[in-house]
């Protein structure tokens, strides 16, 4: 057989890695810029308590998460029985950031499906939210701690994702020093 | 001829999208520097949870969010490459239309010229390839004689 009869099968060859690594990209998922920065800072009202602020300063020295959510997003109602049982076995101090939401909606929300939150942000605006890089709820932030953003989960988190990525991760970042 | 007219309406507020929205969000400028940074800055940032628009051309709620920011940042005097830098530290470079040049991104870049000099280099092969293995046409004697008397006849 001639060599340049297998030039075509070569060209095939190529595309055909090229197919498939395309078919494994997420295009919505943006690599976050944020892993190994600090969460910013932030001064929001808590949506529990009238009159009062929470800031990320808050949960310092120890390990937590940062959950953006809203009432109004359907995904993060299908992440809420998930994220609620992770947070219960591993009592693990959770800031909820109510995303341009209503606070009345947020409450009527969370009164129906619980409330896992140790403090919850009502960012109306979304300001902190772009501050954070959000562009689309659910987002959940794995923080250090030194108040070191190490992981991101765009989307929601199902059980696959606490048992592969977020579990161990806090499991680690428990063992490493404040 | 009215699907002309439709063509036509359709390109005209594909093209002046950005305009309208400036228009529909009844936003005013403190200056002229002002809203200079402010057009060329949302027609080149990416509005992230669209396929392929730019802040100035979605109704995301994202991008109004996005153009917001861009405002308030650059009536507070920020200049283009300080509201460029606020987005790429959050959003990466994918938030840019023409991200920076850098190592990241020179595949992005070089990646097209590359493929072209391939592409250069395989024609220029192929064709001299063709140009040189191609059989040149000779005649035998016996078959020169034969085109003579042929041609002869004809006169």
């Amino acid at each position: 057989m001639k060599k340049s009869a297998l030039i075509p099968l070569g060209i095939f060859a190529v595309l055909v890695v090229f197919l498939a690594i395309g078919l494994g990209l997420k295009p919505r998922e943006v690599p976050s810029p944020f892993i190994g920065k600090p969460v910013p800072q932030f001064s929001l009202p808590k949506l529990m308590a009238e009159g009062k602020m929470v800031s990320p300063d808050d949960l310092k020295g120890q390990v937590w998460m940062l959950n953006v959510f809203a009432s109004w997003c359907v995904s993060c109602r299908a992440e809420h029985d998930v994220l609620t049982r992770l947070i219960r076995s591993e009592k693990l101090p959770v800031l909820g950031l109510n995303y341009k939401d209503e606070s009345k909606d947020a409450k009527e929300w969370l009164a129906e499906l619980g409330n896992p939150y140790q403090h919850i942000a009502v960012d109306l605006e979304g300001q902190v939210g772009i501050d954070l890089g959000v562009y689309g709820v659910p987002e959940t932030f794995v923080i250090d701690k030194k108040g070191i953003i190490r992981h991101k989960a765009t989307g929601p988190v199902f059980d696959a994702t606490v048992r592969d990525d977020l579990l161990p991760l806090i499991l680690k970042l428990r063992e490493e020093k404040g | 001829m009215s699907r002309l007219l439709i063509m036509l309406v359709v390109s005209v507020s594909l093209l002046s999208s950005a305009a309208i929205w400036a228009e529909a969000e009844r936003i005013t400028f403190k200056n002229a520097q002002s809203e200079e940074n402010y057009t060329a800055l949302v027609n080149e940032l990416r509005c992230l949870v669209c396929q392929n628009q730019t802040i100035a051309d979605s109704d995301a709620d994202l991008a109004k969010d996005l153009r917001a920011k861009v405002y308030n940042m650059v009536e507070a005097g920020q200049s283009q490459t300080e509201v460029i830098d606020y987005m790429t530290a959050r959003y990466g470079d994918f938030v840019l239309y023409r991200p920076a040049f850098k190592m990241k991104t020179l595949l992005l870049w070089l990646g097209p010229i590359v493929f072209l000099l391939l592409a250069i280099f395989f024609v220029i092969r192929w064709v001299r390839a063709q140009s040189s293995s191609a059989p040149v046409a000779m005649l035998s004697d016996d078959q020169r004689d034969s085109v003579r008397e042929l041609l002869n006849k004809t006169q």
